[in-house]
């Protein structure tokens, strides 16, 4: 093949020679030769010695890579590219104007219905589907980051075989033998191993594989599972059903550890409904109430109106105590502290009182029985058929995972299994650990695999299980291949691709027709011809409808009705007596199980509450801190987490501890998903593996053989906010000068629901000042066409942090990296500013979305000198980055510090498949210059020239920012405020609007609507008080 | 002008004979004309370097090196190499730019408003403060044109005709400063150089090389010390001085302004201008005494610098510290009176939060070593004079990081709050600006008559005998009002 180059080379010359040898690198089979010779040039991540970038080999392989390419790399000329004019454009194709196409992501194998926009054929952004009932317009940050996993130059491109590169014919040929070889004993040494999956395509496929192969097997698992959930409504009603709730029916709401509202299926869909009964808009002055009891403080545990921390493996008691106060049977709680038994009656009390409109959550990480009892209680209250409908499960394979992944590990260990197929999931990195049977020593879910003969593996990257099965095949991202999903009340929703997979990647659709002996037919059409059986007459109409909307209508899993056995509380486990110790595993809330590590906008993303960045730790209580002899930190911010180990099952980690109000006692939660060690550039080595603390029969909360003791040293956490209560308390008070308490900034101002109601001024403003509109020397601005304005509901936000993603997709906003993050260089134009109230054992939380506010009177406006940030006729404050020559003094006077400086050239301009994620509306900053919120002018440019095409004004809600179409819960609402009509310039003219930092006379453009709470009047004001005696309303102050 | 003062000083004791001046003299005993340019021109003129000379040079030079490798590579990376973040988005570069500047105001001080107050003590420090000055201005000068994100854009700064259309905004206090340094730097170096041409005349006519005569000749621009070439240097001279004279005022205020005009607590104080003049002179007088001290010492000029003038200045130090004292004071009255949460936090934040440590070390270096030189003993104790000024250098270092970074490292919205952390690269700018300046102080030593010959003349007896026969003939024709009272004692 060289030869073949060389000599074609030879035989030319000038500018002819150049362009042929490029044309000869077009050609397949130069690409395979290219592939076979260089494999380094192509997929570093396929050979270890490739990560070290400084490695001798690399750097030698790269070296005569680049002398036997010279002629292609030593070229100075532009290489030559053709540009097409479409001779005819394409139907329905403007240039320069995005198009929207509807699709799926799905998370837990439950889809989540999304709009994606796409610029001339490039998937851009992630938005919320409007109309899909498994969202209702809003996103969560997965979604909203998977555009950027989609361009991972890090991803899986090709198909290997032991880290050669092989094609795609090859990979089939080998795997149609094997499979051939087990053709003979009906596949009994044959296993599929798949993530959760609803995918109705996939189970008819499965269904035909198994007939193939009838003593194959099929088992699920991922760390997310909903066991607990599961086997607890097996217990209550004898059948695993699965509960779709009606968030938006109930009044009076009890989560036992369940973190509904970010976390599991439905939960965009969970919190609309959830805030939809809190927006006290409009006159509204009732709410729902939620009682939270949970271990690790979440952000539905911040949202609480009452919030018990307690440890997760007393939620089984406190749900017996409720149960107990429903008039329900569900056996004797163990003991509870005075404050808990107290809650759970009140609360049992509330729920009673409101029948048909109460609702009990369990988390899913909870066991069965706090499931079953949650099923029970529900029951009695009547919330079944009310605010939760049971239906039957939305899963295709709804089994036990652990069980399933359990024996699987059995049969793979008994050297039962020759044939591995291993479709999606990364077991090998996060399956938790077994206990061989015979010997009884630990068994890795790796120990047992290579065990297996030929073991094939479908991946988004070339993973740690890649790493590990003979057969790696690059897996298709869900926006370039064509699958089917289900939402959380059973809609079934068509995935259909925005781009033609980048690295010719396969879909597990396309895997199991090769199973199936089908190979060669395209996905979409494996996912039409499903549905061609399914949807029968009209098809062809249903279909176009299906994938223009995204979801087959009204397939949505009717009700069943079902009855709680009599006998359901028989088998319950008894209440712990005495609990001692724990450890929880909670999925990470930017990283999940491990899956989006190397998504560089999900580990920038501060945790919610935390605040860290590209890390995880290990959560506590100032308490056990203290007694285990991790003394609060002496250093200020966190800079040095301590580090704490962690022994369970006589495994151990040492991982820095995060003193966390609001944490309960002798409990630390890790959370999943750090440790990599072949996760790409970005996600490997960050962090620790929790994995390899987490035991099979304990994969969510561990009890037994659980110790927690000081580690070693010291460890650096990048986190993006200091945390400071608002009121005086004892929370950070080493570096809060003592007595002094930050009321009197009126920065977060809240109430509770009574006093609201009462008097919403005098229960939200009082002492706060804003003074007259003419108290400036500079001539006020005058806007007579829009005034652009925005209303951020704090009663709304969740702190789920879908916006912050949202807006750095939109924006183009760079990535940083830790180092930079933990130097306060951090470049998030939006932020989600915690707030805390009350002592540390139990704080009220508060999310505070903070960017830029559009000041009238913009401080930083006078101060540039060069007149880079100037007001405009809109009142919008704009940036001009071509102006700007970065003396950074208008971020200094900016009062809310939402300014972001470009401190070092911090955008990728090299990576090629990373310039595809931009936004081609929005410059890509250079070093050197201020950024902050336009408000997305971009959008707001679009509105306007679309509106006066149509020779007529904006219409409200025409223009939407980026942050507001990812809200789940539509916190945030823009418009314009010379509309009277509109949306934004009524929330304004709420009682509870107010604008932060009013004082300074800034006049900003954005404004917030207090946070109120639903109190309950038997548990006295806020969260649980038995603490400082320091949580209050707000203090009276000049 | 000097002479003139001369003259007048001569004229006022001829009509008092029996007035005898008790204060000592400005300038030591048994010096005459050609004894006196013998000893100033010969450190110029001679040809060798002195091992001192060369080892000092060579350290200082060292450090110049390290500030102009910082800068390639500032330039080369970005601001992004420094620890300034947001919130702190000046931190080390405006600091030592302020400190900068501030030192630069004694020369202006000594040659301008002293000469204008007719304090002939000056005559023998004018000069050297005045080079020390311009190197100060210089270094200060590099922080903001270098700490911009883009400095090769710096010159956006100015008012200039462009295709752009862009005019800068003039309401923001950064552009006030672009003139208020600029000005101050122009008038600084005008004024220094017009005071040298009669001393490179003097120089060129000294200079035994051929080439030593070219260049101070080219430098003297022609001087022959012509009646008429007197005249309008003088004239020239006193111009430049009433010039000067407002700058030494206007550039601090203006500096202060960058902070005052902020909307930030701990900067948005109508105190700043007075305050942080005070606070320049105090800090110019500081590095003149650190400079000066030693240099009187290694140049055995005791008669020229003598011990009246150590006394003065330290006294100027004295009186200047008293009124940075009442500013730091009535910081503390704003937040109390003010009623202002903001002020009252940032305040206490001051005092206790986690910077505290930095502000009692500036009130011990800048309110409580000073006292010391209430004490008449220690103000002639030259160790202790120089101890002195040296915490005050350090102390108003300190005074600008307190104003700096602890307003902004906690301002308004405490989730915005963040520790400031130099970096490696934030010490070598600024050790770096300190050897560039000390390089600059090296070559001026050596190649620059450091005391202006002919005004020391003027203070010769010899010189007043002559000039007090002319003066009688030109009695009457006298342009300034009568004596006024010499500082000092």
């Amino acid at each position: 093949m060289r030869q073949e180059i060389e000599e074609a080379a030879r035989g030319r010359s000038g500018r002819e020679f150049w362009r042929s040898l490029e044309e000869l690198a077009d050609t397949e089979k130069f690409r395979t030769f290219l592939h076979r010779e260089f494999p380094a040039l192509n997929a570093p991540e396929a050979d270890p010695a490739m990560l070290d970038p400084t490695g001798r080999r690399n750097f030698m392989k790269l070296m005569s890579a680049s002398l036997a390419m010279a002629g292609l790399t030593a070229c100075t000329r532009q290489p030559k590219e053709y540009i097409v004019p479409y001779v005819k454009k394409p139907e329905g194709m403007v240039p320069g104007k995005p198009a929207y196409y509807a699709t799926s992501m799905t998370l837990g194998g439950v889809a989540q219905g999304l709009l994606v926009r796409s610029n001339e054929g490039r998937p851009t952004k992630i938005e919320g589907h409007p109309d899909h009932p498994g969202t209702m317009g809003g996103t969560d940050v997965f979604a909203q980051a998977s555009v950027l996993s989609l361009y991972d130059p890090d991803r899986s491109q090709s198909v290997t075989y032991l880290g050669d590169f092989r094609t795609w014919g090859d990979f089939v040929t080998a795997f149609r033998s094997a499979l051939d070889g087990q053709k003979p004993r009906q596949g009994a040494g044959f296993r599929i191993l798949t993530e959760t999956s609803t995918s109705p395509t996939l189970a008819a496929q499965m269904q035909k594989v198994m007939a193939e192969f009838p003593q194959a097997k099929w088992h699920v698992y991922e760390p997310a599972t909903r066991d607990g959930a599961r086997e607890g409504a097996r217990l209550a009603f004898g059948e695993p059903v699965h509960a779709v709730y009606q968030l938006d029916k109930a009044s009076v709401l009890l989560s036992l550890d369940a973190d509904f509202l970010t976390n599991g299926p439905g939960a965009v869909r969970y919190a609309r409904d959830f805030v939809a009964r809190r927006r006290l808009t409009g006159g509204a002055k009732e709410m729902n109430r939620l009682y939270v009891v949970e271990s690790t403080l979440s952000t539905t545990g911040a949202k609480a109106d009452h919030r018990l921390p307690l440890k997760a493996s007393d939620v089984l008691s406190f749900a017996r105590a409720v149960a107990a106060g429903c008039g329900v049977d569900a056996g004797a709680p163990g003991p509870l502290s005075a404050e808990a038994k107290k809650m759970a009656e009140a609360v049992a009390r509330d729920l009673k009182a409101n029948p048909g409109q109460g609702l009990v959550l369990a988390g899913e990480h909870q066991p069965a029985a706090v499931h079953a009892i949650a099923n029970a209680i529900n029951a009695a209250v009547g919330a079944i058929g009310s605010t939760v409908i049971l239906t039957d499960p939305i899963e295709v394979q709804p089994v036990d995972q652990a069980q399933s992944l359990a024996e699987l590990v059995r049969d793979m260990n008994a050297e039962r299994v020759d044939l591995l197929l291993i479709l999606g999931g990364n077991p090998v990195y996060n399956a938790p650990v077994f206990k061989d049977e015979k010997s009884g020593k630990a068994l890795t879910f790796l120990d047992a695999m290579q065990k297996v003969g030929l073991r094939v593996h479908l991946g988004l990257y070339v993973d740690e299980t890649a790493e590990h099965c003979q057969w790696h095949v690059a897996e298709a991202h869900y926006l370039e291949s064509w699958s089917d999903a289900r939402t959380h009340d059973g809609t079934a929703c068509i995935i259909q691709p925005l781009i033609e997979p980048l690295y010719r990647g396969k879909s597990a659709h396309e895997l199991l027709a090769v199973v199936g002996n089908e190979p060669g037919i395209p996905p979409y059409d494996l996912v039409r011809n499903y549905w061609k059986g399914q949807l029968g007459e009209s098809f062809e109409q249903t279909w176009r409808q299906a994938v223009h909307d995204g979801f087959v209508a009204s397939t949505a899993r009717a009700p069943k009705a079902v009855a709680l056995r009599s006998d359901w509380a028989a088998t319950l486990p008894s209440s712990p007596a005495k609990s001692g110790q724990e450890i929880v595993f909670r999925l990470d809330p930017s990283v999940y199980d491990g899956r989006f590590a190397n998504n560089s906008w999900l580990q920038e993303l501060p945790k919610p509450i935390s605040k860290v960045t590209w890390d995880n730790y290990a959560i506590v209580s100032a308490r056990t801190a203290a007694s285990i002899g991790l003394s609060p930190n002496d250093e200020p911010y966190h800079a040095n987490a301590k580090m704490v180990r962690l022994v369970h099952e006589g495994r151990e980690l040492s991982m820095p501890a995060w003193v966390q109000p609001g944490h309960p006692d002798d409990s630390v939660t890790v959370y999943l998903g750090y440790g990599r060690t072949r996760a790409g550039s970005v996600g490997t080595r960050l962090g620790f593996n929790t994995y390899t603390l987490r035991s099979a029969s304990a994969p969510f909360i561990a009890t037994t053989g659980v110790r927690f003791e000081v580690g070693e040293g010291n460890y650096q956490l990048a986190s993006t906010q200091e945390h400071f209560s608002i009121s005086t308390s004892d929370i950070k008070s080493d570096f809060m000068i003592p007595g002094e308490d930050l009321e009197a900034r009126h920065i977060v101002r809240t109430a509770s629901l009574a006093d609201y109601q009462h008097d919403p001024h005098e229960a939200l403003h009082h002492g706060a000042h804003k003074p007259g509109k003419e108290l400036t020397v500079f001539t006020p601005w005058k806007y007579e066409g829009y005034a652009w304005g925005m209303a951020i509901d704090m009663n709304a936000c969740v702190g789920c942090n879908a916006c912050v993603v949202a807006c750095q997709s939109e924006n183009n906003i760079a990535v940083v990296g830790k180092d930079l993050v933990t130097k306060g260089r951090i470049m998030h134009w939006l932020r989600i500013d915690t707030y805390f109230k009350g002592g540390a054992v139990n704080p009220e939380v508060f999310f505070q979305p903070m960017m830029c506010q559009h000041c009238e009177n913009a401080p930083c406006e006078v101060v540039c000198p060069v007149n880079a940030t100037v007001h405009d006729a809109e009142g919008l404050n704009v940036q001009v980055y071509n102006r700007c020559v970065g003396t950074r003094y208008c971020s200094n006077n900016c009062p809310y510090k939402v300014r972001r400086f470009n401190y070092l050239l911090y955008g990728d301009w090299d990576t090629p498949s990373l310039k595809n994620v931009r936004n081609p509306e929005v410059t890509i900053r250079s070093r050197g210059v201020m950024e902050k919120c336009t408000f997305c002018s971009q959008r707001i440019m679009a509105g306007k020239i679309e509106a006066e095409k149509q020779n007529r004004k904006v219409k409200d809600g025409e223009i939407q920012t980026a942050c507001q179409t990812a809200c789940p819960t539509e916190a945030i609402i823009f418009g314009d405020l010379n509309d009277p009509e509109s949306r934004v310039a009524k929330l304004k003219l709420e009682p509870r609007n107010y604008d932060v930092l009013a004082d300074l006379n800034t006049r900003p453009r954005a404004s917030y609507l207090a946070a109120i709470r639903n109190t309950n009047a038997e548990l006295g004001n806020g969260h649980g008080n038995s603490h400082d005696g320091h949580a209050g309303g707000a203090k009276n102050h000049g | 002008m000097a002479t003139q003062e001369a003259r007048r000083t001569m004229a006022e004791a001829t009509d008092k004979k029996a007035y005898v001046d008790p204060r000592p003299p400005v300038i030591g005993p048994g010096y005459d004309f050609n004894s006196l340019t013998n000893k100033i021109a010969d450190i110029v003129l001679m040809r060798r370097f002195q091992k001192g000379w060369v080892f000092g040079f060579g350290i200082a030079f060292l450090g110049a090196l390290l500030l102009f490798n910082t800068i390639a590579y500032l330039v080369l990376k970005g601001v992004g190499i420094w620890g300034n973040s947001v919130p702190v988005g000046w931190a080390f570069d405006i600091i030592n730019f302020v400190w900068w500047i501030g030192i630069g105001h004694a020369g202006t001080l000594i040659s301008a408003i002293l000469l204008l107050l007719r304090q002939s003590w000056r005559n023998s420090i004018n000069r050297f403060a005045e080079a020390m000055t311009l190197f100060a201005v210089a270094c200060a000068g590099l922080f903001p044109a270098l700490h911009t994100g883009r400095p090769w854009l710096d010159y956006w700064l100015f008012p200039y005709p462009n295709t752009m259309g862009m005019w800068p905004n003039f309401r923001s206090p950064l552009m006030w400063d672009v003139f208020a340094v600029s000005t101050y730097a122009t008038v600084s170096a005008l004024f220094w150089f017009i005071g040298l041409i009669p001393d490179f005349a003097t120089m060129r006519d000294t200079a035994k090389q051929k080439w030593q005569r070219s260049i101070f000749g080219i430098l003297s621009m022609g001087w022959r010390g012509d009646a008429r070439h007197w005249h309008r240097y003088e004239t020239a001279y006193l111009l430049l001085a009433g010039l000067s004279t407002p700058l030494v005022l206007s550039v601090h205020s203006i500096v202060s302004y960058d902070f005052a005009v902020g909307i930030i607590p701990g900067w948005h104080a109508t105190i700043f201008p007075p305050y942080f003049v005070a606070g320049a002179i105090y800090a110019g007088f500081a590095m003149v005494l650190t400079i000066g001290i030693p240099v009187r010492k290694f140049y055995h000029l005791e008669d020229f610098i003598t011990l009246r003038h150590i006394r003065n200045m330290a006294k100027i130090m004295l009186a200047t510290g008293l009124i940075v004292g009442y500013g730091y004071l009535m910081e503390l009255f704003f937040a109390w009176y003010s009623g202002n949460t903001y002020e009252q936090f940032m305040m206490k934040n001051r005092m206790y939060g986690p910077y505290g440590y930095m502000y009692w070390l500036l009130i011990l270096c800048n309110i409580l070593v000073p006292q010391l030189l209430w004490i008449k003993k220690f103000r002639e104790n030259l160790f202790v004079v120089f101890l002195v000024s040296m915490f005050i250098n350090v102390g108003m270092w300190l005074e600008r990081f307190v104003i700096i970074v602890m307003s902004l490292n906690r301002d308004f919205l405490p989730s915005s709050w963040r520790m400031y952390t130099p970096t490696v690269f934030d010490f070598s700018m600024f050790f770096g600006t300190i050897g560039f300046f000390l390089t600059l102080m090296f070559l001026f030593i050596r190649f620059v008559p450091m005391i202006p010959i002919f005004e020391m003349k003027a203070l010769l007896p010899q010189s007043k005998v002559q000039e007090s026969k002319e003066d009688e003939k030109a009695k009457g024709s006298e342009p300034l009002g009568g004596a006024l009272p010499q500082f000092g004692d």
